[in-house]
C-alpha cells in the first residue's frame, strides 16, 4: 500500500485538518470540564453538577455566557494589537497539533492515510519553532492593553516563557541523540519493535531510556503553559489578572481556550515523545511504520487505527489529568524561585544530562550494543541512577530556597550579634 | 521598639522539593478518590435549622385570624435599628390594636428583642431564611403578611421552662 498522492492527498489533508482541529477544540471543552471536576474532587466538592447530566453541559453554558458578556475596548488600548493578541495566543497552540500523530495509518482505496495532519520532515524543529511563538500573544496582550498591570503581567509571562523555552528545547535533544531522526511519526515508530524489518528501533517507550528528559520536559512544559506551580502571569495580589486584565467576553475566552489548547498540545507532545504515542504496549500487531521513502512495515487496518486512537486518547487524558492534578496540589513558586529554578538549575541540569546521555550512547556504540531492548534497558539503568542522584542529593534544599533559606537566618544572627556587641561595649563604656 | 521577627529555622538541608511534592500529590489523590463530599446540594437538601434560629418575622394570631398584637409599642421602642413601624388604634370597645404594623426586614438585624419584649407573645422571629424579592418595597412586611407566614416560630425559650431550668 502506497502513501497518498495527488488530489487525494490534498483532499485527505483538508479533511484531516478540519476533523483534527474540531477534535482539538472538543478536547479543550472536555478538559475545562475535567479541570473543574477534578478540582472539585480534590477539594472534597462535587464540582459543577447543575447543567445537564452530571454537569456535563456546563461547558456549553460557559461558552454561551462568554458570548453574551459585554465586550469592552479600553480607551487607552491599541485596537489592532488588542484584537489580534488573543488570536496570536491561540494559533501556535493549535497549529502545533498538526504534527502530532493520533493513530496508526489506515488503508483506503486511494492509498495509506497517515493519521497526522502534516507529516513535516522537520516535525521536531517545527514544534520548537512554533512553541516559542506562544509568548507573542501574551506580550502583545499585555502591551496593547494600555494598562500597567497588564503590561507587567505580560512582561513577567514573557520572561518566564522565554526562560523555560530553553530548558524545554534542550530536554528534547536526548531524543534526537537516541533516534537520529526528527520526523514525529518516526519517533513513535522508534518506540515500537519491528523484529528485523527496517532500521533498528529502541523498542521501548522513551520514558524509560530518557526518564530525566521526560521529567525536565514535563516541568518546563508546565512552565511553558503557565500552569501551576508556574502560573506567574496571573497574580491577583500583584498584577490584578495579569496580561488579560483588560479582556472581557469572548476575547478573554479565547485566551482561556489558548491556555487549555497549549496544555493539551504539551500533553500530546509528552505522549508522543515519551509514552509511545499511539503505541499499544505489549502488542506487536499495532507496530506499523512508514519510512520516509514511503515503505510500509507492518499490517495497517482500519480497526487497528481505532484501537491505537483509543490508546492515544487514554495516554493523552492521563497526562492531562496529571497536569490538572499537579495544578490543584502544588503551591506556586515565588517569582525569584521560578527564575532560579529555570536559569540556575534546569538549564544546567539538562545540559549536563545531554552530555551524560551522549556519552552513554557513545559508549554503547563503541561496545557495539545493537539498538534495541538491551540498549534501552542499559540507558534506563543509567537514567534511574541519574534520577536517584537528582532527587535524593541535588534536590535537597539546594534547588528551591524557601522563606526559611538559611542564608537570611545566618545573616540575621550575625547582625543581631553585632548589635549585641555594640550594646555591650556601650554599656561597658 | 518594633516587634521581634521570629525567623523559623526550617529543616532545609533534608527537605526535597520533589519528594515533598510527591507526598502532596498522594494526599490530593486520596481526596480525589474519596467519595465523601462536603457539598450540600442546596435547593434539594436544606439545612437543619436550630429551633432558636432567628429568621423572618411571624405574627401570632388568634383563632379568628386577627393578630395578637395589642399595640403596646414595646417592640418599636426596644428595636435597636428602628425597623418596626407601629401606629396604634382603639376599637369601639376600647381594645387596642395595630392600625399599621410594618417590619422592614432589610433593616432588621434579627436580634430577637421584639420577641423577647412582647408581653402577649404576638411578634415572633421564625425558623426560616429563604427570602428573595424582586423589589425593595416587598421587603417591608405589613401586618397581613406577617400573619400569613406559616414557618415555625422561633422558640427563644421553652414556654414550659422559661428560665431554662
Amino acid at each position: 500500500m502506497q502513501p497518498l498522492s495527488g488530489t487525494a492527498l490534498v483532499i485527505f489533508a483538508a479533511v484531516k485538518a478540519i476533523v483534527f482541529f474540531t477534535l482539538m477544540f472538543l478536547i479543550v471543552a472536555i478538559s475545562t470540564m475535567v479541570e473543574r471536576k477534578v478540582a472539585g474532587f480534590i477539594q472534597d466538592r462535587s464540582g459543577p453538577n447543575r447543567v445537564g447530566p452530571w454537569g456535563l453541559l456546563q461547558v456549553i453554558a460557559d461558552g454561551v455566557k462568554n458570548f453574551l458578556k459585554e465586550e469592552t475596548l479600553p480607551r487607552e488600548a491599541l485596537k489592532t494589537f488588542f484584537m489580534l493578541a488573543p488570536v496570536i495566543a491561540l494559533i501556535p497552540a493549535t497549529i502545533l497539533f498538526a504534527v502530532i500523530p493520533f493513530a496508526s495509518p489506515t488503508p483506503t482505496r486511494w492509498g495509506l492515510v497517515e493519521m497526522i495532519v502534516a507529516d513535516v520532515p522537520i516535525g521536531f524543529l517545527y514544534i520548537l519553532a512554533i512553541a516559542s511563538l506562544g509568548v507573542y500573544g501574551v506580550v502583545m496582550a499585555g502591551w496593547s492593553s494600555g494598562n500597567k498591570y497588564a503590561f507587567l503581567g505580560g512582561l513577567r509571562a514573557s520572561a518566564q516563557m522565554i526562560s523555560y523555552e530553553v530548558a524545554l528545547a534542550l530536554s528534547l535533544v536526548p531524543i534526537i541523540l537516541l533516534t537520529g531522526d526528527v520526523r514525529i511519526p518516526e519517533l513513535v515508530s522508534m518506540q515500537q519493535s519491528f523484529a528485523a524489518a527496517g532500521p533498528p528501533t529502541v523498542s521501548m517507550w522513551f520514558i524509560g531510556p530518557l526518564l530525566l528528559s521526560a521529567f525536565f520536559f514535563f516541568v518546563s512544559g508546565l512552565a511553558e503553559t503557565n500552569r501551576l506551580p508556574f502560573d506567574m502571569p496571573e497574580c491577583e495580589g500583584e498584577l490584578v489578572a495579569g496580561f488579560h486584565t483588560e479582556y472581557s467576553s469572548m476575547k478573554f475566552a479565547v485566551f482561556m481556550i489558548g491556555e487549555f489548547a497549549h496544555m493539551i498540545t504539551t500533553a500530546a507532545l509528552v505522549t508522543v515523545f515519551f509514552l509511545g504515542g499511539w503505541d499499544i504496549p505489549f502488542w506487536s500487531g499495532d507496530n506499523i511504520r512508514v519510512l520516509a521513502d514511503g515503505t510500509v512495515i507492518g499490517d495497517p487496518t482500519w480497526w487497528k487505527t481505532l484501537l491505537t486512537l483509543a490508546a492515544f486518547a487514554v495516554k493523552l487524558s492521563t497526562v492531562i489529568v496529571l497536569f490538572i492534578w499537579i495544578r490543584w496540589t502544588l503551591p506556586r513558586f515565588r517569582y525569584d524561585q521560578l527564575m532560579d529554578l529555570g536559569w540556575k538549575f534546569l538549564i544546567e541540569a539538562v545540559t549536563l544530562y545531554i552530555v551524560i546521555i551522549a556519552a552513554a550512547i557513545l559508549v554503547l556504540e563503541a561496545l557495539n550494543v545493537p539498538l534495541g531492548l538491551g540498549y534501552g534497558a542499559i540507558l534506563t539503568g543509567v537514567n534511574i541512577v541519574l534520577a536517584g542522584i537528582l532527587f535524593f542529593f541535588i534536590d535537597r534544599g539546594a534547588v528551591i530556597k524557601g522563606a526559611g533559606y538559611k542564608g537570611h537566618v545566618v545573616r540575621r544572627q550575625r547582625v543581631d550579634e553585632e548589635r549585641q556587641d555594640r550594646r555591650d561595649r556601650a554599656s561597658a563604656a | 521598639m518594633p516587634g521581634e521577627v521570629k525567623v523559623l529555622e526550617r529543616p532545609h538541608a533534608e527537605a526535597s522539593y520533589v519528594r515533598a511534592a510527591a507526598r502532596g500529590m498522594g494526599i490530593t489523590l486520596r481526596h480525589m478518590l474519596n467519595p465523601y463530599k462536603v457539598t450540600q446540594q442546596y435547593p434539594e437538601e436544606k439545612w437543619d435549622l436550630a429551633p432558636r434560629w432567628r429568621g423572618t418575622h411571624r405574627m401570632a394570631t388568634h383563632e379568628d385570624g386577627t393578630a395578637k398584637c395589642v399595640a403596646c409599642g414595646l417592640c418599636p421602642t426596644v428595636c435597636p435599628v428602628n425597623c418596626i413601624k407601629l401606629i396604634p388604634a382603639e376599637d369601639e370597645s376600647g381594645e387596642r390594636y395595630a392600625a399599621v404594623y410594618e417590619i422592614d426586614e432589610f433593616r432588621c438585624i434579627f436580634c430577637g428583642f421584639c420577641q423577647e419584649v412582647c408581653p402577649v407573645e404576638a411578634i415572633h422571629l421564625g425558623v426560616h431564611y429563604e427570602n428573595a424579592e424582586y423589589t425593595r418595597e416587598r421587603w417591608v412586611y405589613d401586618l397581613e403578611r406577617l400573619c400569613e407566614q406559616d414557618h415555625p416560630f422561633n422558640t427563644l425559650w421553652d414556654p414550659a421552662d422559661p428560665r431554662s431550668e
